[in-house]
């Protein structure tokens, strides 16, 4: 257990030095400058000015020096200030956390408590009409992307039938109901593409476990069909569904910038978006990198999890 | 057999019974019309060689061939109820509660990712409605019972930190928990060490006389069934060829292919490094079954008839010695038609000349 949690703090420093630095890379590349972003571009007449503040935020020096010194403070927990807002990046990210966490949250939680039953129902009923309805309705799913699902829900939902608000955030401080209301369609536009695809794997997965040897001498047993495939199937069945939650997390913190950018929820995702069109570099870097880390560690908890759902894995350890 | 008190002790009737698999290639025609009785407290041994429907019978009598392909005809009754004919829900309360497998594999039969305690118990605590606290005592009881040593820790193990043996015996008494009036034992020493292999079938015979349980013991080891069962039934090409008090049946065998089970046997008083007598041939395609009987393809003894026509299954001097054969090893025409075959040179009788010289036709090689 020991060496495990080491081997991954070793390959979660690596990731994270190959992310920022290829983040800062592509910062670099991009056209304009984030001296737009320092000065208006009226005082960008002064050649002399803009020098000086060049020289003042080092942007005439070579990159690696300046990924260098990035680096250094990011060591040592200091991520810089963001060029548009003057606040740290550091706080800004927790500032904007709770919005993506929460949006993210309550999508995964969503997509899974709706996946297992119907992956599980659709197995065990594979090829009668139950299974071909849920497998459509996943196909369906599967090939709306969030941003249309998004605009389709709030012309249904809050434009036509005005059930729910179409745009903006209520903290959850402010009470869970107006919170939800809140979060209920950006999280089920992100969630549709996640149930299909969990669906299915526990659909395969399912199939696959009622094919076992256990399976039958349950039910030789005489044990319910609802207690084989809950309480004997659905955890052998759920590895390949932990592994695709964890891998799912990159796509889905890539479909919050679009999500919350479609509700104008003030997220770490629409935070992004607007660092990248602000050229705000040390935004970018630094959510960039705080979303790597999120991937790295949720996936090394995916590996933990294994552990507890198979204890032949753990003893292998 | 026949005797009015003995029908009283009657458990189970199957008739005509027959299980077929539609496949893209066809129809497998696994079990083709198999009927025999068996009394409460009485054990019969199913034997034949891989693939002649011994397992697939003894999960169709328990209704156990899961999927839509699957077809069962004929019927088994079961003290008073034909199981083929009952609704799911009530086969629900059958399984486990009358009817009980132990089966081939144990590494696979539990489920790797569940204590053995929970797997014990169950299906006590769901027909019984038994409590945690009395499952647990029962668990340790049943564990006790099988010869499990340290029950208590056993019971918190996870399957694969058990043996082999270990996890058979836990099978046993996960069959055993709800006392069932029948056991299926399908193969249940197959996938173990040959020095467990006594000590579960050992364990098998002890419970099953004790409790006063029919037992079937399905496997593919003659040498299995010898001494441990009441009865016998020898199928091949999911028909039964031969079926006798398995006394009798060793005594004297009368169908070529229970003669030739025997003697593909290998024996601790031969030599080593003999051949052993394999089976010439293989068995018939089940989807398109040989005209005639099934086994004359492989038989030493077979006869112009044997081909076209399929024997009935019937007895000659002793009624509870049956068999489907026109020309029964050791019968006149047996040794005439086998030292016909040897004459003109039949690869399956020559190959059984040489083997065993001495013993032309005669079942008792032993």
């Amino acid at each position: 257990m020991g060496t495990f949690i080491a081997k991954r703090l070793v390959r979660l420093v690596g990731t994270l030095l190959a992310v920022s630095f290829l983040t800062f890379l592509l910062v670099n590349l991009l056209p304009g400058d984030a001296i737009n972003a320092l000065i208006p571009i009226d005082a960008q007449q002064d050649r002399e000015f803009v020098e000086q503040i060049r020289e003042e935020w080092g942007l005439n020096d070579p990159m690696l020096v300046r990924y260098g010194r990035w680096l250094g403070d990011a060591v040592q927990g200091d991520f810089g200030d963001s060029i548009v807002t003057s606040r740290t990046v550091s706080s800004e990210i927790f500032h904007r956390l709770p919005v993506t966490a929460e949006l993210m949250l309550v999508t995964v939680g969503l997509s899974v408590m709706l996946a297992i039953p119907l992956g599980v129902m659709a197995a065990y009923r594979e090829g009668t009409r139950l299974d071909q309805v849920i497998s459509g309705i996943a196909q369906v799913f599967l090939s709306i992307p969030g941003f249309v699902a998004g605009l389709l829900f709030i012309y249904v939902f809050a434009m036509k039938l005005g059930w729910l608000p179409a745009t903006g955030w209520n903290r959850l401080s402010n009470g869970l109901l107006d919170n939800l209301r809140t979060v209920i369609l950006p999280a089920l536009s992100l969630a549709l593409i996640e149930i299909a695809v969990y669906t299915r794997v526990v659909r395969s997965d399912v199939m696959n476990t009622l094919q076992e040897d256990f399976v039958l001498s349950a039910r030789a047993k005489g044990l319910s069909d609802r207690y084989i495939l809950f309480r004997h199937c659905l955890r052998p069945s759920s590895l390949t569904l932990i592994t695709v939650v964890g891998l799912n997390i990159g796509t889905l913190l890539g479909g919050t910038v679009v999500v919350e950018f479609l509700f104008a929820m003030p997220g770490l995702g629409k935070r992004l978006l607007d660092a990248i069109f602000q050229r705000d570099f040390m935004m970018i870097q630094g959510i960039t990198v705080f979303v790597a880390t999120i991937y790295v560690l949720v996936n090394t908890a995916v590996d933990l999890i294994y552990m507890l759902v198979d204890p032949r894995i753990r003893k292998a350890d | 057999m026949s005797d009015a008190v003995e029908t009283d002790r009657r458990l189970l009737t199957v008739t005509d019974l027959r299980t077929t698999f539609s496949i893209a290639a066809g129809d497998v025609q696994a079990v083709r019309g198999v009927s025999f009785a068996l009394d409460r407290g009485r054990t019969l041994g199913i034997v034949g060689e891989s693939g002649c429907g011994k397992t697939v019978l003894a999960r169709s009598i328990m209704r156990l061939n899961l999927g839509s392909n699957v077809t069962t005809t004929g019927t088994a009754e079961f003290a008073g109820r034909d199981l083929l004919s009952l609704p799911m829900a009530d086969m629900h309360e059958m399984w486990g509660m009358e009817l009980a497998m132990v089966f081939q594999d144990p590494m696979t039969s539990l489920n790797p990712l569940v204590r053995v305690g929970r797997q014990v118990t169950e299906h006590l605590r769901q027909h019984l409605g038994v409590g945690r606290a009395e499952a647990a005592r029962t668990a340790v009881d049943l564990l006790n019972e099988v010869r499990i040593p340290e029950p208590e820790a056993r019971l918190k193990a996870y399957p694969h930190e058990l043996s082999g043996g270990m996890r058979q015996r836990i099978c046993i008494a996960i069959a055993l928990a709800c006392e069932p009036a029948l056991l299926f034992a399908d193969e249940p020493t197959t996938a173990l060490d040959v020095t467990v292999q006594h000590q579960i079938l050992n364990l098998l015979g002890r419970e099953q006389r004790e409790r006063d349980m029919a037992m079937v013991l399905v496997t593919h080891d003659l040498g299995v069934v010898a001494g441990r069962t009441d009865d016998t039934l020898v199928m091949y090409a999911g028909m039964v060829v031969e079926q006798a008090p398995t006394g009798s049946l060793f005594e004297e065998m009368r169908h070529p292919y229970s003669e030739a089970l025997l003697r593909s046997l290998p024996r601790t008083s031969q030599v080593s490094h003999t051949r052993l007598a394999a089976i010439t041939g293989r068995p018939p395609d089940l989807i398109d079954p040989p005209s005639g009987c099934a086994f004359s393809p492989r038989c030493p003894y077979v006869q112009p008839r044997c081909r076209e026509e399929v024997p009935p299954l019937s007895a000659v001097d002793d009624p509870d010695h049956r068999f489907a054969c026109w020309t029964p090893v050791g019968s006149p025409e047996g040794m005439a038609a086998f030292a016909r075959n040897v004459a003109e040179g039949l690869p399956q009788a020559v190959a059984v000349d040489l083997t065993a010289p001495s013993s032309t036709g005669s079942g008792g090689a032993s």
